[in-house]
């Protein structure tokens, strides 16, 4: 078997003749039938080889494989120290990239050294038409516009609007209105799951996220602090997204600090503190994540998202970077059974990041 | 009857004219299989783009019949024992159950995790290299538009994909882009309760995200990827400036069966990546993160990669909020909608910017080599210091966590780079561009250094220089530039052999030389 000539002339011909392309170089990388060439079609022979057992050896895996205990797919738990499961991943993948790999790669040894080296030239025909096409296919449009008749005929001008202007309301009007949400009937920024109007005028429970636990006020340490959720049906859950707050036993000075602090510059959460517990939001007012992260000894509070720090010793103002806001503050007191209540839904202040029309904290 | 004799030989032969018969197909497949394209390797990255979408296509479609985006609340009673009885959506669950329980579910999640990491960083230096090397210009400023729509269906897509699974670190991904739609003036809260049918997060964002994901979007791109290939067809590739090469023609090899097959091999290497990575390197393991939950979130939080500058801009961004009259502008707004929108906007019109600021209406098929026009490499430099200082910020905790730095002073760092870095690269990339020019113009005038010292009469030393053409009187050749790489090393012009690499082939041994065979007399050189 050989390159044949006669037909190589013959394509090379047409190609130059008919389609504008000139093969101008064409070289064989080897003799025909040299050592080097059966070299190379060893070489990529040997990868096509490899390619099917990799992919065999692939199937093989994926069969048998201890992923489960297969084929008994019942009772089956993943255990994760176990070996076998967790290299069940990794030999699948291992063997169908060396299956993959080594098919590209002889496909591309057999192009890059097998085939012929060639070098063609092609006009690239650029630029725009030809004038009088240009012209013709200008003045048929024209032409078009011409018989349509539009600009003698101001009239269907104008009526025209009312199809393109109503049907083009009509088709924004349906989505829009199916999807538009009226963000304040009822009012989703304002309340939280701490409304005591929500919970039959009562109080709501600061409770753990088991949603059931009550929270005492010795159950924190100084200087510790826990995650407290409303203690509302469903308060613990994504429904009440805006509702954690991170409740704080402050160090009897701090605590002291930030009294003092909020009678001096911020009266609306005089009274917010049930001794030297304070509850603040956890919604962080910059983008919304839960700001947790709570330094103890320098009182900070960071949000891990976009590293906004609040100084809980002054009433969570925001100190270094991108918020603006403090966070709101949940007002709480002990009840007669010693556990912690809200008082209020953070004193009216909206939770969460700022918008457009919010009210100015 | 005499049945006729079935002849294999001339099955190809008869079903191609039966073929041609009713379709007329042989002039137009000719040219396509005689279709030139100029070769090299740059002209590959966008390709890696599209096999990562093919891909993306192939085992998202797989993943699809398994995953429900459902935001029910159920517990959890599935292989994976440490979660055994935790509330969780439903979406969750059945992303754990493709995880545990689909036997080659998670090499197929990983893998079209990693595809879309790829599919992204594919666009991103593919824009790269067509910004670069001024392959925007007229003819082809729809197509740079059309990539940079591209670039942003790709990062809308995936980050949907990304908050599909509800996790821990998908769900504080959606919080924070519920907040960014929140802080769009005027609009931003109806826009919030719109898009989740009331408050963050609501029951239907997923399903909604689910639509968007694996339908809208998917078919955008690819209604666009095959406007954008096709353009690439009908207006032929660019090329680099080369012997034989001019702006009116196309210089390469023919589509068939050469580049095909480096296509298709190259097509198979790409998939070979994705399914190693997928395979060995374990990507998003929700597992480990648990269910989202609002007031959980875990110090390092990262949002995949083509997300971190836009986590940096705003991490960088002071605080400054405008109140007035009673309405707010919150400061997230100008990082993650301003930053992002002039990000789409400007670049879509640098080329005819560039275009009327140069006076230059010509069609161009050759390509710039970079140092050339030092203006836009500058400009090009500038803008990935830019976008490093902001995607670095988007990690500086790690950084600051790693190396003891402190957080804030990091995020000053960052807001002083974000100013100073980038004038200084346009700076420092166009004095090396010039340089470079101008060490072209020298070995065009002088010659290539020998590495060749002479020790003349009066004691002076100087280098040998090969004169790349005759020299004049005063030893300078006079030649001009004209955009191809000047050679500038002795085996470039075949005055030395090849450098032999030691490493693989030891030194003593070189290639054997054969003489290469010729199937045609005549030999033109080109």
């Amino acid at each position: 078997m050989s390159i044949s000539n006669e037909r190589f002339e013959f394509v090379r011909q047409g190609a130059k003749e008919r389609d504008d392309v000139e093969i101008v170089h064409y070289e064989l990388q080897y003799p025909l039938g040299s050592r080097q060439e059966k070299r190379v079609v060893r070489f990529v022979s040997g990868l096509f080889l490899l390619s099917g057992l990799a992919s065999v050896v692939f199937v093989a895996c994926y069969i048998w494989w201890p992923f489960t205990n297969f084929p008994a797919v019942t009772g089956w738990e993943y255990e994760p120290g176990n070996s076998w499961m967790k290299g069940y991943t990794p030999i699948l993948g291992l063997t169908l990239g060396i299956a993959l790999a080594a098919f590209g790669f002889a496909v591309l040894v057999w192009g890059k050294k097998l085939l012929p080296h060639e070098i063609v030239l092609q006009d690239r025909h650029d630029g725009a038409s030809d004038p009088a096409e240009r012209k013709l296919t200008g003045s048929t449009l024209q032409f078009m516009g011409e018989e349509m008749g539009l600009s003698r005929r101001p009239l269907l001008k104008v009526a025209l609007l009312a199809p393109a202007g109503g049907l083009g309301l009509a088709a924004a009007a349906l989505p829009i209105g199916m999807l538009m949400k009226d963000p304040h009937h009822p009012d989703v920024f304002l309340h939280t799951g701490w409304d005591p109007q929500a919970n039959g005028g009562k109080f709501v429970h600061l409770v753990r996220e088991d949603g059931e636990t009550k929270i005492r006020p010795e159950d924190i340490s100084i200087g510790g602090q826990i995650t407290a959720f409303p203690g509302i049906p469903g308060g613990t859950t994504n429904k009440h997204a805006d509702s954690p707050v991170l409740l704080i036993r402050l160090r009897q000075n701090d605590a002291e600090a930030l009294r003092a602090n909020i009678e001096k510059g911020y009266p609306i959460n005089r009274g917010g503190m049930a001794g030297d517990l304070v509850a603040y939001s956890k919604i962080c007012t910059h983008a919304g994540c839960p700001a947790s992260l709570y330094e103890q000894q320098s009182n900070r509070l960071l949000c891990p998202c976009h590293q906004s720090q609040f100084l809980i010793t002054d009433n969570a103002r925001p100190i270094f970077g991108p918020a603006t806001r403090r966070l709101p503050m949940l007002p709480i007191v002990v009840d007669e059974e010693g556990f912690l209540v809200a008082t209020s839904d953070f004193n009216g202040i909206p939770v969460g990041p700022a918008f457009w029309e919010k009210p100015e904290a | 009857m005499k049945r006729r004799k079935f002849d294999m030989k001339q099955l190809p032969a008869s079903t191609a004219g039966a073929i041609d018969d009713r379709y007329k197909v042989a002039t137009p497949l000719r040219s396509l299989l005689n279709k030139v394209f100029p070769d090299h390797w740059t002209f590959l990255l966008g390709e890696i783009a599209l096999f990562s979408f093919i891909i993306l296509l192939l085992t998202g479609t797989f993943l699809a019949l398994f995953f429900e985006p459902s935001s029910q609340e159920v517990t959890y009673q599935g292989s994976y024992v440490p979660l055994r009885d935790v509330h969780m959506s439903r979406a969750y669950e059945t992303a754990l159950n493709l995880s545990f329980d689909v036997r080659g579910g998670l090499i197929m999640r990983q893998m079209h995790h990693w595809a879309a990491l790829l599919f992204m960083a594919a666009i991103v230096i593919h824009m790269a290299r067509v910004f670069f090397t001024g392959a925007f210009r007229k003819p082809r400023e729809l197509n740079w538009i059309l990539g940079l729509t591209m670039f942003w269906l790709g990062f809308l897509e995936g980050f949907a994909g990304y908050s599909l699974p509800d996790d821990a670190l998908s769900g504080t991904g959606l919080r924070i882009a519920s907040a960014i739609v929140l802080s769009i003036p005027v609009v931003g809260s109806w826009l919030l309760t719109s898009l989740f049918d009331g408050e963050f997060p609501g029951e239907i964002i997923l399903e909604r995200f689910y639509i968007l994901h694996v339908f809208l979007l998917p078919l955008l791109l690819l209604a666009l990827v095959t406007v954008h290939v096709g353009l690439v067809i009908v207006q032929k590739h660019t090329q680099w400036a080369g012997p034989g090469r001019t702006n009116h023609n196309v210089v390469g090899e023919r589509w068939f069966p050469r580049y095909i097959i480096k296509q298709g091999g190259f097509f198979m290497l790409v998939f070979a990546l994705i399914a190693l990575m997928g395979g060995l390197f374990q990507i998003n393991p929700i597992w480990l993160f648990g269910p989202y939950e609002a007031a959980v979130v875990s110090a390092g939080s990262q949002p995949d990669w083509y997300v971190m500058f836009l986590d940096g801009s705003s991490r960088l961004m002071p605080a400054w909020e405008i109140r007035a009259f009673g309405y707010t502008v919150p400061p997230l707004f100008w990082p993650t909608i301003v930053l992002p929108g002039l990000l789409t906007v400007l670049p879509m019109f640098y080329p005819f910017f560039e275009a009327r600021l140069r006076k230059d209406k010509a069609a161009h098929n050759l390509l710039d080599r970079p140092r050339d026009v030092p203006d836009r490499t500058g400009l090009g430099a500038a803008g990935i210091a830019f976008y490093l200082v902001l995607a670095f910020s988007g990690g500086n905790d790690i950084i600051a966590d790693k190396f003891y730095i402190s957080l804030n002073a990091m995020t000053w760092a960052g807001r002083i780079g974000l100013l100073v870095l980038p004038p200084l690269a346009y700076y420092v990339t166009r004095r090396i561009c010039l340089g470079l020019q101008q060490h072209d113009r020298q070995v065009l005038a002088h010659g290539v250094e020998t590495g060749i010292i002479r020790l003349l009469p009066d004691g002076r030393f100087v280098e040998i220089h090969q004169p790349l053409a005759q020299p004049d009187g005063h030893g300078h050749a006079e030649l001009p530039y004209v955009g191809a790489p000047v050679p500038k090393k002795m085996n470039r012009l075949g005055a030395l052999g090849p450098a032999i690499k030691g490493f693989f082939v030891p030194i003593e041994e070189p290639a054997p030389k054969e003489k290469k065979a010729e199937i045609t007399k005549e030999k033109e050189p080109v």
